[in-house]
């Protein structure tokens, strides 16, 4: 009974109707008797649920009978005119002494009904409680159809004194006889009824595996359930309603089964589900996070190449002008012989690079191949919708992912387990005790900006050198790459690469310095690394944006000279007639600029290159052969190799996120210009999966380290969100803001690349169009507009720290009336008391008043019956019909508030059959 | 899997669906691996139970610091002795599944952290879940001074009423604040 004070709210009572078996087992210490009452209970029910259904159709039964003696005694009636009105005096008295009678026939009935189940019964004794028990449930349950009764009587004809006897006979006969539902008989109430009854069946049948209940208990109840659902579903409806009902129930069920179906289908289809899952057993969901991250980035990626695959690269290899046919289309003259050299098609030059995997390859026509596919549209769209999905997708997906993972299944995990969670407490302690002996704090303070200061260095330090390493490396490409090593070629990768690798490590030991704790010390470190990351990322497209303009100078002359050199080669030709054909070239001798675009994508893909390799290098050796060395060196080593030095290698989730991040920024800012790149990704990604699956089951030990999920995962998306945003301005900026290359890409010829959106409005869509597009992209609209959103988000955010402070003062309200509520509790459990203490007193003297009337102890059966069927319309206790003949004490009984342990269990314990 | 479909039964096998959270592979891999603790003696009998000994061979459970408590809490023996049958090991990968409620989740933690099945996580509770957490061993288990603090500390933060101990309503109000908890409270195969 001690869980009595667990229960705090009202909300609460239900869950403890639902188990007090359970309650009892956990206290007592003889589990052999718990288990047969547990039986007992669970056949008790069952009869129950038959014995409720029965009793409806009984007491239609009567009816019935009722109605039919009334036509028969017509003529009776007639007669009896005048005894009317002493009829209807007598009328409620007579009523009563009907009911005691019926109740006589019922139980009568009901004796041989049970004996034929005698034998199923246990032991005679309970048998007979049961069967006492049961029939004054129906009892009660009858008593509430009788105000029904009542009702219509009264409208009706009056039953006559001499009637009763004969009546109550047949209708026992007829009792006997039924047994089986028969629909026609039902009333619209008792059919609502029935249905109500079914379909509270059917929510328990749906709630089911969200009990806490072992599964025997369960199992039981929803055969009982089914049962009960299938036996009684027919009866509803009438006619052509019942036909239709039960196509409708079978349409139900089938689409139930075919929703589990498909959920298994589903989880049967999700990639890497198995091994992920066991990852996540063996290493915690902090590392399983990361490699669902990966699969999340896996996803994404693919749908990105889906768009540009399916509505770029795809109808441009099939319906635009094939290979050869236009200068940016074929290879120069003078670079064909090497074009189709592997150390060329490595770097993306030669053939790769006059392909559909880059921007220069497109053409400008407006309209290819006989679907007159719009493709610099779609070039546009697709690259802006990238961007926009990513967008959609990193914002929505910004959802949350305590202290023992009971995910893990690996020992040396779980002492790490064991380590990190001590440490975590003790953080918590020393923070909780919130030392103020802030002894030498100059000292450290003078650490903390020192350390700052060295990285600080660093980070300067690796953007200079970036820089110059970009630098240089135009003036390698200006002088022609053959003339250099592989090194000078690669130089700015390779250096991009390996300063991402090492300084993450010199920022490691800078903070050793700090002297943070350990959670602080990781956000510091993340932070360091992210900012050079983005800082490498940012000096590269500086660097970029440099050689852009480069570029853009080397056009200009270009141009020029083509004008040159067409004149020139008109110039023959020109004192002829203009009627003359034109002078056929051979597309890749024509002298081309040199399209920057193209350049960017080139660089793109050659950084992703890189980076995939050192990524893949790394983890080769940084993991497997450490792993290997660790693993066989030590049995000929002076100290223990796996538990000292080298040890094995952890997995470090954070930093392997943030790789996966800033690869994914890079994806999105070079996409527009090399719509090969979520291509590559989405094979980086595939490979990267198999090959970390791998490296983490075979050489990584888990962290020492961990750093907690929730928030951490809140962080990873944040700067997910971050790296797009930062990601997506050097490509719009180049959009917006330099006009596209004179001779190749999609938008060659026009003056910005969204003019191609202009062009379109203004050739494929009615005037109007136009017209209403320009107003709308007013500035006098567009402020306005915005100016409304910011005002919406201040709005939402404000109302938003309200609710806040008001669910601070329900908690603190909802403290205070806890404690009201125990007072309360208290006063009103002695009130109960004394009320049931009168309460029985009132029943036995009305007991002994008409003893030969009513049994005495009817009351309590009364709220017994009630509460059992509490069980069955849990959720619904509100909607339950209330019932006439309740004593008064009986709602603040039902209570079970915690000062007052429920007044009907005490019935209930006393009325279970003890063995 | 053909096999073990069949000796499941594909009612049965629909009904675990229908009273677990688990999906139809994950209840027949649980089966596998139940049926690969049996001896071959046990594996023709009905509704065998295993003990709790063998059951605590299954890594998922090997290093989890509450094993003997999920055991006993799932355990339907009559004898309290902490050993299952495939009912109950249904049971317990349900509640521990990705897909089960918060609600059922927390139920059964707070069963498992009741360590003397009084209805309450009191402070003798608490201590023995901390020590659970921290592991035995001298060099990571928290000193008394340390322990008292912490729960301390825990205590006011999660025991709204005041009483001076934790109820399974307190309970579930602190791991409605813990978004993590659903994802952390699981046992894979």
């Amino acid at each position: 009974m001690s869980r009595d004070n667990l229960i705090i709210s009202d909300n609460d009572t239900d869950v403890q109707v639902d188990f007090p078996a359970e309650d009892q087992t956990s206290q007592e210490d003889n589990a052999h008797e718990n288990k047969r009452r547990r039986k007992a209970d669970g056949k008790e029910r069952k009869k129950r649920a038959i014995k409720t259904g029965r009793a409806s159709s009984i007491e239609d039964t009567e009816e019935h009978t009722q109605k039919h003696n009334r036509k028969r005694n017509g003529s009776k009636n007639h007669k009896h005119d005048k005894e009317k009105d002493q009829a209807k005096k007598y009328q409620n008295n007579k009523e009563e002494e009907g009911e005691i009678k019926r109740k006589a026939a019922k139980s009568k009935k009901n004796l041989k009904n049970e004996q034929t189940k005698k034998k199923e019964q246990d032991s005679e004794k309970s048998g007979t409680k049961k069967r006492s028990k049961e029939k004054k449930r129906k009892d009660s349950a009858e008593k509430d159809t009788k105000e029904k009764e009542k009702a219509k009587k009264k409208k009706k004809v009056i039953e006559t004194s001499s009637e009763p006897e004969s009546s109550e006979e047949e209708n026992e006969e007829e009792e006997e006889e039924e047994d089986v539902v028969r629909p026609e008989t039902l009333t619209p109430e008792e059919l609502e009824k029935l249905k109500e009854a079914v379909e509270d069946r059917k929510k328990l049948i749906q709630g089911l595996r969200g009990k806490p209940w072992p599964m025997k208990k369960k199992l039981v109840t929803l055969k009982e359930s089914q049962m009960f659902v299938e036996k009684y579903e027919g009866a509803l409806g009438k006619g052509k309603g019942r036909k239709f009902y039960a196509y409708k129930v079978m349409m139900t069920k089938k689409w139930l089964k075919f929703k589990r179906d498909f959920e298994n289908f589903k989880t049967a289809c999700i990639p890497w589900e198995m091994k992920i899952k066991e990852i996540e057993s063996h290493f915690g969901s902090s590392v399983a996070s990361y490699f669902l991250f990966l699969r999340w980035m896996y996803g994404i990626n693919m749908i990105l190449f889906g768009l540009t695959f399916g509505l770029v690269m795809v109808p441009e290899a099939l319906m635009g002008h094939p290979y050869g046919s236009l200068p940016r289309k074929t290879v120069p003259r003078p670079e064909e012989g090497s074009a189709m050299d592997f150390a060329v098609l490595w770097d993306f030059g030669g053939y790769a690079q006059y392909s559909v995997l880059f921007y220069g390859y497109y053409n400008n026509q407006r309209a290819i191949g006989w679907l007159k596919y719009r493709l610099p549209l779609s070039y546009f769209l697709v690259g802006v919708g990238t961007v926009a999905y990513s967008y959609m997708v990193v914002i929505r997906t910004w959802k949350t992912f305590t202290s023992w993972d009971y995910l893990i299944g690996n020992p040396e995990t779980a002492d790490n387990k064991f380590a990190s969670i001590t440490t975590s407490f003790k953080e918590a302690i020393l923070e909780e005790q919130e030392s103020r002996k802030d002894d030498n704090i100059h000292l450290t303070r003078f650490l903390r900006v020192l350390a700052n200061f060295l990285v600080l260095c660093c980070l300067a330090g690796s953007g200079y050198l970036i820089y110059f390493v970009v630098r240089r490396s135009q003036k390698f490409t200006l002088d022609g790459l053959e003339n250099h090593s592989w090194w000078e070629r690669n130089e700015v990768n390779m250096v991009m690469s390996l300063l991402g690798m090492f300084c993450p490590m010199l920022f490691d030991v800078i903070s050793s310095l700090e002297n943070y704790h350990p959670r602080v010390a990781l956000q510091w470190q993340l932070g360091r690394i992210f900012a050079l990351f983005l800082g490498n990322l940012y000096t590269f497209i500086i660097a970029l944006m440099d050689e852009i303009n480069v570029k853009r100078e080397e056009e200009k002359i270009v141009r020029y000279n083509i004008t040159m050199w067409e004149a020139s080669l008109y110039n023959g030709t020109l004192s002829e007639n203009s009627t003359a054909p034109p002078i056929t070239v051979h597309p890749a001798d024509v002298p081309r600029g040199p399209c920057w675009e193209t350049m960017v994508g080139q660089e793109f893909v050659r950084l992703i290159i890189s980076d995939t390799m050192t990524t893949y290098i790394t983890l080769l050796i940084g993991d497997f052969f450490r792993a290997v060395l660790v693993r066989f060196l030590n049995y000929c080593w002076c100290w223990d190799l796996e538990a000292g030095f080298p040890s094995y290698s952890e997995f470090d989730v954070s930093g392997n996120v943030l790789g996966l991040i800033f690869n994914q920024g890079m994806i999105w800012m070079g996409a527009f210009y090399a719509p090969c790149l979520p291509a590559l990704n989405v094979l980086r990604l595939h490979v990267s999966m198999y090959l970390q699956c791998w490296a983490v089951m075979c050489c990584n030990v888990p962290q020492e380290r961990v750093f907690k999920a929730s928030g951490s995962n809140n962080f990873y998306m944040a700067m997910l969100l971050v790296i797009l945003f930062l990601s997506t301005l050097p490509a719009i900026y180049t959009i917006v803001s330099i006009p596209p290359s004179f001779d190749c890409g999609p938008f060659s010829g026009k003056n910005r690349m969204f003019d191609v959106i202009q062009e379109t409005l203004e050739s494929d869509f009615p005037a109007w169009f136009g017209k209403v597009f320009s107003y709308a992209s007013n500035p006098g609209l567009v402020l306005p507009f915005i100016l409304l959103m910011v005002l919406a988000i201040y709005y939402l955010q404000s109302t938003s720290k309200s609710y806040k402070q008001a669910n601070m003062e329900l908690k603190k309200k909802l403290q205070t009336q806890n404690e009201e509520n125990k007072k309360k509790n208290k006063k009103a459990a002695l009130k109960a008391a004394m009320d049931l203490e009168e309460a029985r007193k009132a029943a036995t003297q009305a007991a002994q008043l008409q003893a030969k009337h009513k049994p005495p102890s009817q009351q309590y059966e009364n709220i017994e019956w009630d509460h059992e069927q509490r069980r069955y319309h849990r959720r619904d206790v509100r909607h339950q019909p209330t019932r006439g003949s309740r004593p008064p004490h009986h709602q603040e009984a039902t209570g079970h508030l915690p000062g007052a342990p429920a007044q009907p269990r005490m019935h209930r314990s006393s009325n279970v059959p003890k063995h | 899997m053909g096999t073990t479909a069949s000796q499941l039964g594909k009612e049965l096998l629909s009904e675990y669906q229908e009273l677990t959270f688990l999906t139809k592979q994950e209840i027949l891999l649980a089966h596998k691996r139940f049926t690969e603790l049996l001896t071959r003696e046990e594996k023709d009998i009905p509704n065998v139970r295993v003990p709790m000994e063998r059951i605590l061979t299954l890594p998922e459970l090997k290093s989890n610091p509450f094993r003997k408590r999920i055991c006993y809490v799932f355990s339907t023996s009559e004898h309290k002795d902490g050993s299952l049958t495939f009912e109950d090991f249904l049971d317990l990968l349900s509640a521990f599944s990705d897909s089960a409620t918060m609600e059922i989740k927390s139920h059964y933690a707070f069963r498992i952290f009741d360590f003397d099945d009084d209805g309450t996580l009191d402070s003798d509770d608490l201590q023995k879940l901390v020590n659970c957490l921290t592991g035995e061993t001298d060099d990571t288990q928290l000193t008394f001074e340390e322990m008292k603090q912490l729960i301390s500390n825990i205590l006011e933060e999660s025991d709204i009423d005041k009483d001076g101990t934790v109820n399974l309503s307190e309970f579930q109000h602190v791991i409605s604040r813990s978004p993590d908890f659903v994802s952390s409270f699981k046992i894979v195969l």
